[in-house]
């Protein structure tokens, strides 16, 4: 009896001892205290509880860095400029770097633990970032593999965001995911209703957030949404607009395009939609509407593989063929400001089209979905 | 042993742990972060001194244990379990330790630390102690030695591989293949050395 108890007794005894001392270390060790994070040269003080990551830090404190990969350090997104207290670039941060931002100072805000008082700079927009709480009081099948989701948000707050921006929508743990996690979407709803916003969301096979919205999401359940991210907006200038979109990426441009209705703006505007067949045609209707309402906006969808036989009028081709004769016949090209949504093969080939018929490319304005 | 001959014996150990009987090249240990981690001399020479560090110092923490818990309740089969538990924690402690008073060390040290919980050179290093019967002493200085001879071994291969960059390797030789060649040529090298000292 004895001969195996005691034996067993020991081993466990030394790594309980050892873990006892781990736990204790971790406390001890790793506990920073508070540290004080300055965003912006003073624009606002943060005192927070140190030894967290400086991305999981300011979520906690509402400000919410774009990251797709969850603070893994992975995606690259959640750079930040750190003026003051991070310390050396890590080797988790460098494949992520160019030579220029290194010179920056530009970090990858989930890789920097805040062990003491840190200097920051993010974009100012960032600080308009909010948490929402919607009702999705409306869910449109727009095509058999995308619809319109229409969140009212709750609390009476307004949401201010330019035209072209997009928001995150949160997905919760379900069947088929036991993380949360945040996707990110365009707003293509009229500006004007400051209430609610409407989301246009293409079904992606096996996607965590879309199987969700389109599978386990019922009209009026809640959404936890936050927002607005992005630069993607028009320019305010008045040189004639290029836009090109693909499936869901119609959806800033239909924002932009109400935006553009409200202010009677009076810009030349075309926008070329692509599409593949027939099927995947959608807000046809708005977008005719939009034409009358906005005299110098013209509405071109593009059909890459038309049916045999479909009844279908309009232009056939790659979207960014058909753009391409439209620049050609224009004798003020150099004027056009190109804006572009949607897939990224589609985006650079675009780009690689309009800087072709002579579009410079700081005049070239774009959001990928990826 | 008067204490002369005794100093002696500790610097024939090291030595002996160094070149002729270095565990990485004559006895294979530590292979994995030595094929993946020398592509670079200074990460290899971070990596290196974080061995040197981490095995002299679980090493006589071993040597403890042994001593104190493992013979006395007659139960030395269970070394390999409780070595490892004890480098285990050892390396996150001083992870923990470097990395909130010390971040330089942490940059240049520390990042590796968990390369090395998984390093069989640690826990081998360990076993010899038991099966050659040291003593502290003699242990600690076998524990430095085999560190310095890993990060010897870790150092020239990242050197010679910083040189291969240049160099025209036939295509099916590229990486792996090319290294785990000059492992052997380095190995030979090393075997030479065999019997010129004895570390026992």
């Amino acid at each position: 009896m004895a001969s195996f108890v005691v034996p067993i007794t020991v081993i466990s005894g030394i790594g309980a001892i050892l873990a006892a001392v781990l736990v204790f270390a971790e406390r001890v060790i790793t506990n920073y205290g508070d540290v004080q994070v300055d965003i912006n040269q003073g624009d606002k003080k943060l005192t927070v509880r140190g030894g967290g990551s400086l991305l999981e830090t300011l979520t906690t404190q509402k400000i919410f860095i774009p990251s797709a990969c969850g603070g893994r350090g992975t995606c690259g997104y959640c750079k930040v400029k750190v003026s003051e207290g991070a310390g050396p670039l890590l080797p988790t941060e460098e494949p992520y770097m160019d030579a220029q931002e290194r010179g920056e100072g530009i970090r990858l805000s989930c890789q920097i633990k805040l062990r003491n008082d840190l200097k920051i700079e993010i974009p100012a927009e960032l600080l308009t970032i909010k948490e929402y709480l919607c009702t999705c009081d409306e869910i449109i099948d727009y095509t058999y593999d995308i619809k319109q989701f229409r969140l009212t948000v709750l609390d009476g707050q307004l949401m201010k965001y330019t035209p072209g921006q997009y928001v995150q929508v949160l997905a919760p743990q379900y069947d088929k995911s036991n993380e949360e996690v945040y996707r990110a979407y365009s707003i293509s709803s009229d500006p004007a209703d400051k209430r609610a916003i409407e989301l246009i969301v293409r079904r992606v096979s096996d996607g965590i957030c879309t199987t969700y919205l389109f599978d386990y999401l019922k009209k009026g359940d809640k959404v936890r949404i936050n927002g607005p991210y992005g630069r993607f907006y028009l320019r305010d200038t008045s040189a004639p607009v290029i836009f090109i979109a693909g499936g869901s990426g119609i959806a800033p441009i239909k924002c932009m395009l109400h935006d553009m209705k409200n202010n009677n703006n009076a810009r030349k505007s075309i926008f070329f939609f692509g599409i593949r067949t027939t099927k995947d045609l959608f807000l046809e209707q708005e977008m005719k509407q939009l034409e009358t309402e906005l005299p110098k906006f013209k509405f071109v969808p593009v059909i890459s593989q038309p049916e045999p036989g479909a009844p279908w009028q309009g232009a056939v081709g790659r979207v960014t063929n058909v753009a391409e004769d439209y620049l050609k016949q224009q004798d003020d090209v150099g004027n056009y400001e190109g804006y572009l949504c949607g897939s990224p093969g589609m985006i650079d080939a675009s780009v690689e089209i309009l800087t072709k018929c002579g579009i410079t490319e700081d005049k070239i304005y774009y959001d990928k979905f990826s | 042993m008067s204490f002369g001959s005794h100093m002696l014996h500790l610097v024939v150990i090291l030595f002996a742990a160094i070149f002729t009987d270095n565990i990485l090249l004559a006895r294979f240990l530590g292979m994995c972060s030595f094929l993946s981690v020398s592509r670079q001399v200074k990460t290899a020479v971070g990596l290196g001194f974080a061995v040197v560090f981490v095995m002299t110092f679980t090493i006589s923490l071993d040597w403890f244990a042994y001593r104190y818990v493992l013979q006395p309740y007659g139960i030395e089969y269970f070394r390999f379990i409780l070595f490892i538990i004890i480098i285990a924690a050892f390396v996150q402690f001083i992870e923990m330790a470097i990395e909130r008073y010390s971040p330089v060390l942490y940059q240049n040290l520390g990042i590796f630390l968990p390369l090395i919980t998984v390093n069989c050179a640690i826990l081998g290093a360990s076993l010899f102690m038991v099966i050659r019967d040291y003593d502290l002493a003699e242990g600690i200085a076998f524990g430095l030695g085999s560190g310095i001879g890993w990060m010897l071994a870790i150092v020239a291969m990242a050197g010679i591989r910083e040189r291969l960059n240049n160099a025209r390797i036939p295509k099916g030789l590229q990486g792996p293949g090319i290294t785990l060649i000059i492992a052997g040529l380095m190995a030979l090298a090393f075997i030479g050395f065999t019997g010129v000292l004895s570390s026992r």
